[in-house]
């Protein structure tokens, strides 16, 4: 009696910070936590009911673990995991590697002007949504109209390449785009770091005669490392997320390029829209968050256990 | 295990780049000190690497551009000229039927554009109120439940249910579908920029101002609106800034709950002209007229057009916010 008397002392003198949590709890309420509850339907064979959302859950009859043998029977879910994985492996491996570079060099531009004007150029595809760039990489492999089949013309190739057919150019070209958006802003986080490193490091340096790519292997890389580590193991736990828009929009959701640019976010957008299977597509989705949560809790670990400044929580 | 790890979370480890206060300082606050050092820079390559560099990353910066630019030719180009030698960087005959078209299907085309506008003012100022009221509540000692709050906030990031159940939560039971709401509730709270928020709040405004504030007999809510909210402008613009482009780009919550022409924002529109620029017409003019203008659509440079036309404001402002953006990037780190 007590314990609830002193617990509603306690709501009752934090009330003014209960109240500023209040419209945010509700949204993660409704838009996080009851979907995560919702997730209940891939263990369900999933159906409509006119009575609203709990009526269509308790409606759908238990199922076990169908859905998800289901899935993993299909080839599809080989084929979306391994989209997933190897497409987001290179994202990770190139993205770090181009952005440092970048940064690296941004930094050491002599003449900041243009260093500033090459940082405002790069930023900029970051700012675009996937559906413009969908456009801009049309204008680029449109069959009859391209940029790319009109240059390959000059070249004396006739036969115009059927861009959105040919699956195997495709990885390239989804590779290519995603470094094109993202480098610029993947640069700019490390480029801060970079600025803030203590000039004396590098006057200490260059009393000793080390030279400008000492400098960067000694003193730059070694600052911006813990900085890498955090980065790296938040791209790490979302390895088996995909960026929908690029997967989708860029290849214009063309079917013969299915087996290089589905991924599992769009194979669950897929399933909710064209192929109708809402559970097994749950599925698919709980698979994904699962083995996200997981990769996340491990790299983390892992880093904890590298050193404490590298773990993220 | 998650007390532990809020502990952890919360106990200020050795700053790393991520937080380091001088980083934003030098950024986006020249002062006297920066100007001088200005002169004496310990960066700077020299000679030939220097030239080559330059080539290197200014031919990247062009790269970034040229997509752009290539898009504004075409959609100037004549219909005729593209057909015949397809989208020229010079092209051989210039031509502004594009844009002429569009202004005969404008009705459709203001219609999306004032849905964009409406969703990213409303969106943005219910983001940033949401997501700075919560932030500061859990940036304070005094709230006895923060690290709960933080908690469920923070889960989000690591977990979340996956599109379908979030799609039948807003179908069946918000019942958001064909309605304006669908476009501003899914994005109006990010975990991530609470936490950002709660690091920026528990940086910028000092205990000790508060508690004379307190002292003063001010309640907490009014010293949140006349001390919290000046004291973190910058976070709050930072915020401001990331929601109104995550706003102005959406095209996916569109994509999942609209299908009413009168609802559909910019870059959605953008998308259904993609196959079939004729859904401009639906909405702009009735009957007798559209067949007339059927043979004449300048197609594919009245796509370029719209894309010309939705990309240009944030083309436009984007030399502006560029150095609130690049400064926000590194106003928080979430690890604190």
């Amino acid at each position: 009696m007590n314990r609830i008397k002193s617990f509603f002392q306690d709501v009752y003198k934090n009330r003014v910070w209960l109240l500023m949590v209040l419209p945010g709890t509700i949204w993660l309420l409704l838009f996080a936590y009851l979907p995560m509850f919702g997730t209940v339907i891939a263990f369900k064979n999933f159906h409509y009911d006119p009575n609203g959302f709990f009526a269509s859950i308790q409606n759908s009859e238990w199922v076990g673990f169908e859905n998800f043998a289901f899935l993993f029977n299909t080839n599809d879910a080989w084929i979306i995991t391994r989209n997933t994985i190897l497409y987001n492996l290179v994202f990770i491996v190139l993205g770090l590697i181009l952005a440092v570079f970048v940064a690296i060099v941004l930094s050491e531009l002599a003449n900041k002007k243009l260093s500033k004007i090459y940082q405002t150029g790069m930023l900029f595809p970051h700012f675009l949504s996937w559906i413009v760039v969908s456009y801009f990489v049309f204008t680029f492999l449109s069959v009859d109209r391209g940029l790319l089949n009109n240059i390959l013309g000059w070249f004396g190739v006739d036969d115009p390449i059927s861009w959105y057919n040919e699956a195997k150019y495709w990885p390239f070209i989804i590779v290519l785009t995603s470094m094109w958006k993202g480098i610029g802003y993947g640069s700019i986080v490390y480029l801060a770091a970079i600025v803030g490193i203590d000039k004396n490091y590098y006057e200490a340096a260059m009393i000793d005669g080390a030279n400008k790519w000492q400098q960067i292997r000694n003193i730059t890389i070694p600052m911006i490392t813990p900085l890498i580590v955090i980065l790296t193991i938040l791209n790490v736990g979302r390895i088996f997320s995909a960026d929908f828009g690029l997967f989708y929009q860029v290849p214009r959701d063309s079917g013969t390029l299915y087996s290089v640019t589905n991924v599992i976010d769009t194979y669950v957008y897929r399933g909710l829209t064209t192929m109708g299977d809402i559970s097994m597509s749950t599925a698919a989705g709980l698979y994904q968050s699962l083995v996200g949560f997981a990769l996340v809790m491990l790299t983390n670990y892992l880093a904890q256990k590298v050193d404490k400044e590298y773990a993220l929580f | 295990m998650w007390q532990n790890t809020m502990k952890i979370n919360q106990n200020s480890s050795p700053p790393t780049p991520l937080h380091k206060g001088n980083v934003q300082n030098q950024l986006n606050q020249p002062n006297k000190k920066s100007k001088r050092k200005k002169k004496y820079t310990v960066h700077g390559l020299s000679g030939f690497p220097n030239l080559l560099m330059n080539i290197l990353l200014g031919s990247f910066a062009l790269m970034c551009i040229f997509p752009f630019l290539y898009v504004i030719i075409i959609s100037l180009t004549d219909e005729k000229t593209l057909a015949r030698n397809g989208y020229q960087i010079l092209p051989e005959i210039w031509s502004f039927e594009a844009y002429r078209y569009l202004w005969q299907m404008k009705d459709q085309l203001l219609q999306s554009y004032t849905i964009t506008i409406v969703v990213t003012v409303l969106g943005t100022v219910f983001s940033v109120a949401m997501i700075a009221l919560f932030a500061y509540a859990i940036s304070r000692k005094q709230f006895k439940y923060r690290g709960f709050f933080t908690f469920i906030a923070f889960f989000t990031m690591l977990f979340s249910g996956g599109l379908i159940p979030f799609y039948i939560v807003a179908t069946q039971f918000l019942h958001l579908r064909n309605s304006i709401w669908a476009l501003i509730l899914p994005l109006a709270m990010n975990a991530f920029y609470i936490l950002i928020m709660r690091t920026f709040f528990q940086r910028s405004v000092p205990e000790s101002i508060l508690e004379s504030a307190r002292i003063d007999g001010a309640s907490e809510l009014r010293i949140f609106a006349k001390i919290v909210v000046p004291l973190s402008l910058p976070g709050l613009a930072t915020i401001a800034l990331f929601s109104t482009l995550g706003y102005w780009n959406d095209w996916f919550n569109a994509l999942l709950f609209i299908d009413e022409p009168n609802l559909v924002p910019l870059q959605s529109m953008l998308m259904k002209i993609e196959n079939n620029i004729e859904f401009l017409r639906q909405n702009s003019l009735a009957g007798g007229a559209q067949n007339d203008l059927l043979s004449a659509i300048p197609q594919d440079a009245a796509k370029m057009a719209m894309v010309v036309i939705s990309t240009l404001p944030i083309a436009i402002a984007y030399p502006f916010f560029q150095k609130y953006f690049v400064s926000g990037l590194t106003i928080g780190g979430v690890k604190e």
